[in-house]
């Protein structure tokens, strides 16, 4: 059963319908949607179609139907694994991505709208050997448990602290807001991402 | 000679200590591979075809619609459920294999499946709906004990089910090559993954099946066996010879791979008037899916209650099977017992704490919940908050205290660990466990670091793979007795040995040995020593390897493990009588769990408990519609989790005396999950002044349970 039979609406209707009133914060831009509207129109598609990708500073090729999403693209075809599926909705943020420069649901745009953008992934931001700040506090207050919320936290936290270098308290868990953790490790990242953020006093966890 | 029973503080250098999860940073950058994102050339996607009935008859199941569409490569069908019956919505009856995920979404959708739609039935709060005799327990004399009660108070309480909502669903890639297959599952269970299901579908021998977990994104209790997704990805490696990735749909994880059973109860509570609590009556009802039941474990904690009578029936539901939740039965027992006894405490006009303090003698460990109770009580500032039911002052937000308290047994499981010293001088451990994210990897090599007297990364673990040596499966808090055991026996083995090897260079006895600070010394003579590098350049060519066997019973009689904590909970929240909205102001808790190994990752273990079980005492419920049979919320914007701005301030005390620690190593992640939602619900209670019986508190629940008592306004 696919998720189009279940859910009653398809992805493309839930990205048009849903996707440009209430995810304002970039996710579709008009160039995006146009696109996407081509694609629907039979302009592009809906066969493969040959994309260049901007990625971690690299550009990347890939043929990719215009359905397919910049979060499938990044797995599947570029086995950039850092961002995860896990509600495949727009809902918990596991698949966060950084599109110039802003935090963004992957899963949530197509990957013919990220041509021509810049995309940053969990594993552009660092390395093992080379860690981000905010990377490096995930380590050291132990922010993760099974760590497969992990990646889509790390991105929306290192764009958070880039954007508030002093934040409070209640500035990072609504900056954090849009990620979801099943382990239960929010204390772990209320104290990291202050740390990182250089919030006075820590945190209250 | 070194000997393998655990060190005293004073010369513990790893174990106990703060340290760093070693795959942290694997996690922290990505780079850290899980079975979903496990790609191998030439792989295909699988999609699933499930049943859009919650009761029906399979007629027919024709693939050829899908078969015909360009990149479909194979069409699994379930023949033999042909002229059966599907049981819920999402079980499984085909599956197809194609090239992109895109085509494998489409195919599945072309698969046309025939059913004749049955009778169903999904309700599970109708005791009514129960089938088969109910179980029965009586001890003492119930309705003596009741006659002669001052106090007898009675009420209803109800917990739903929940489901387990790994982060990363259910499933595995599979791979078929020279009659052996490759296995990438998402599983608590490497050792013990490989099962004759698996075996039967690829039609590969147990035995020659390679299990490999490195990460695995949540288990909860539901990732033990391969279940029906990992047996159909093996069917569709055997039918197109390729790499076969097949993990399920986030609607499909919340319906089909696992959830909690439900709990409904009426329950009668008898006590003095002075407070102790001499009779407990319960009667509890729900579902565990088409088979199984709801939990059986009351009175919860206070069992040595002198009467009581415990009723339970089982209420087959058309919803996908329960699986093990995270401390099975246990929090919701939790719930129902505290709501009841904190009602009676009310009933009797005795404040919640003094109440449960009275009746510890009614508990199977009261000098540690007393002690857990002081603590808990001053950390939270419990004298000082306190108030008797239903806060008094003026304004729309109410204030209230709720305590809860909880068991757990978290005995080590079997074991198996062999420690390798190397004559270059590294050392390689290696065990077939895996970590659920409870740092596995970072105390198998701190245990076996303290004991050769060497820094961490001087040792290399390896883990998640069946190839190693065999270890039990994560469930019930039994990982960390097990490996650090098994571990210390190992690494204390291998250690010997080397002693053995260079005693002669040091003249004097192997017994006289020990490693401390990367060297082997003379334990009276510490001046006498040689390097580590030295001693096993010194071994010669080839390696030492031992292997340490851990059981549960001689882990347990020899005092590695043992079994048995208690946990205090209290909480404090804040409800808005207007809205009925709950938020947690602070929830604290006093934990024992014997010697710790690594107190960040237990504390990490705690505060993720309490996490869960805020979420399922606020957020939490699988709701099912009665007509339709279908679960309403299967996707994570309407199955809700905590985020991080609804968790309140979190503070965690674990017991950490010499008498705790003489007792072993004892698991920790069930017991911090149990109580949240009890502590919760009274402090809700101490509140408003009523009690809402349902959990989750869902603003329609507080303002339903005000309106009953007058209180809506």
């Amino acid at each position: 059963m696919s998720n189009e039979t279940t859910s009653g609406y398809s992805r493309r209707g839930f990205l048009k319908g849903v996707g440009i009133g209430t995810v304002a914060g970039g996710l579709i831009s008009p160039a995006g949607l146009k696109q996407a509207m081509a694609a629907e129109q039979g302009i592009q598609g809906p066969g493969e179609i040959p994309l260049t990708l901007d990625i971690n500073g690299k550009k990347r090729k890939v043929n990719v139907e215009p359905r397919v999403t910049l979060l499938d693209a990044l797995r599947n075809r570029l086995d950039l694994t850092g961002p995860k599926k896990v509600c495949d909705r727009g809902t918990c943020g596991a698949c966060t991505v950084l599109v110039d420069g802003k935090p963004t649901y992957s899963c949530c745009m197509l990957a013919v709208e990220a041509e021509g953008r810049e995309v940053t992934t969990v594993e552009g931001i660092g390395t093992p050997e080379k860690m981000n700040e905010v990377q490096k506090a995930f380590v050291k207050h132990d922010a993760q448990q099974c760590g497969f919320c992990t990646p889509g936290f790390v991105t929306a936290a290192t764009a958070f602290v880039r954007a508030n270098p002093k934040a409070t308290v209640e500035q990072v868990c609504a900056g954090l807001g849009g990620n979801l953790c099943r382990c239960g490790t929010y204390a772990g990242m209320l104290l990291a991402v202050s740390d990182a953020a250089n919030v006075k006093g820590g945190s209250n966890a | 000679m070194p000997k393998a029973e655990w060190p005293i503080a004073a010369k513990r250098t790893h174990i106990g200590k703060r340290i760093d999860r070693a795959d942290g940073p694997a996690k922290a950058t990505g780079a850290a591979k899980y079975s979903f994102d496990i790609n191998r050339p030439g792989m295909l996607w699988a999609k699933v075809v499930t049943s859009p009935h919650p009761h029906a008859e399979v007629v027919s199941i024709d693939g050829s619609a899908a078969e015909k569409l360009p990149g479909v490569k194979a069409v699994w069908k379930d023949e033999a459920a042909i002229g059966k019956e599907v049981q819920y919505v999402g079980q499984i009856v085909a599956a197809v294999a194609a090239t992109t995920e895109e085509i494998a979404i489409e195919a599945a959708s072309l698969v046309k499946v025939e059913y004749k739609p049955l009778e169903h039935q999904v309700v599970d709060t109708n005791p009514e709906f129960a089938k088969g005799n109910p179980t029965k327990k009586d001890a003492g004399n119930v309705d003596e004990a009741f006659g002669t009660a001052d106090v007898t108070h009675t009420g209803n309480y109800g917990i739903p089910v929940i489901t387990h909502c790994c982060l990363e669903s259910h499933g595995q890639v599979s791979e078929i090559r020279d009659g052996e297959m490759s296995v990438w599952p998402s599983t608590q269970n490497v050792s013990g993954y490989a099962d004759r299901g698996l075996s039967d579908a690829a039609g590969v021998p147990q035995n020659k099946i390679h299990v490999d977990c490195q990460f695995m994104g949540g288990g909860f209790g539901s990732k033990f066996n391969p279940g029906k997704w990992g047996t159909v990805s093996a069917q569709l490696a055997k039918q197109t010879g390729k790499p076969v990735k097949l993990l399920l749909e986030r609607d499909l994880e919340l319906m089909i791979a696992g959830n909690r059973p439900s709990g409904y109860s009426k329950i009668k509570v008898g006590a003095t008037k002075d407070g102790k609590i001499t009779a407990f009556e319960s009667e509890v009802w729900g579902t565990a899916g088409m088979s199984g039941g709801p939990p059986d474990l009351m009175p919860y904690v206070f069992d040595k209650i002198p009467n009581t009578r415990l009723t339970v029936k089982r209420i087959p539901t058309n919803r996908g099977s329960a699986a093990a939740w995270r401390a099975p039965r246990h929090p919701q027992n939790c719930f129902l017992t505290m709501a009841a006894l904190a009602d009676t405490a009310a009933a009797l006009k005795i404040d919640e704490l003094e109440f449960f303090t009275k009746n510890l003698d009614l508990t199977q460990r009261a000098d540690v919940y007393r002690e857990e109770l002081d603590i808990a009580a001053k950390m939270i500032g419990y004298k000082e908050k306190a108030h008797a039911r239903g806060d008094k002052r003026p304004g729309a937000i109410k204030r209230g205290l709720g305590v809860s308290l909880h068991t757990w047994g978290g005995l080590g499981h079997d074991s198996e660990c062999d420690v390798t010293i190397n004559p270059d001088g590294s050392v390689e451990a290696k065990i077939g466990s895996q970590d659920l994210g409870t740092g596995t990897r970072t105390v198998i090599a701190q245990v076996v670091a303290d004991t050769l007297g060497l820094p961490l990364d001087a040792v290399k673990v390896e883990i998640g793979k069946n190839s190693l040596p065999k270890s039990g499966g994560s469930g019930g808090s039994t990982t960390i007795g097990g490996i650090s055991t098994s571990s210390r026996l190992a690494a204390t083995a291998a250690l010997n040995a080397l002693c053995e090897s260079v005693a002669g260079r040091l003249n004097t006895g192997a017994e006289n040995l020990e490693a401390v600070g990367g060297a082997i010394r003379q334990v009276d003579k510490p001046d006498n020593k040689i390097a580590w590098k030295d001693a096993c350049r010194a071994m010669g060519p080839m390696p030492i390897t031992k292997r340490g066997t851990q059981t549960r019973n001689e882990g347990k009689a020899k005092g590695f493990t043992n079994e048995g904590v208690g946990g205090v909970q209290i909480a404090e929240v804040s409800v808005d009588i207007e809205t009925g909205v709950v938020m947690l102001e602070e929830l604290v808790a006093a934990q024992d769990c014997g010697l710790i190994i690594n107190m960040k990752l237990t504390e990490s273990q705690v505060f993720g408990g309490l996490i869960m079980g805020i979420t399922s005492a606020l957020y939490e419920e699988a709701v099912y519609d009665a007509k339709t049979g279908r679960m309403l919320n299967a996707d994570m914007e309407f199955y809700r989790l905590a985020g991080i701005k609804d968790v309140g301030k979190l503070r965690v005390h674990m017991m950490t005396t010499e008498a705790h620690e003489k007792r072993g190593v004892i698991g920790i992640g069930e017991p911090p999950v149990i109580s949240p939602a009890a502590a919760i619900s009274n402090a809700v209670a101490n509140a408003i002044g009523v009690r809402v019986p349902n959990l989750p508190h869902t603003p329609d629940r507080v303002i339903t349970a005000l309106q009953k008592e007058g209180l809506f306004v």
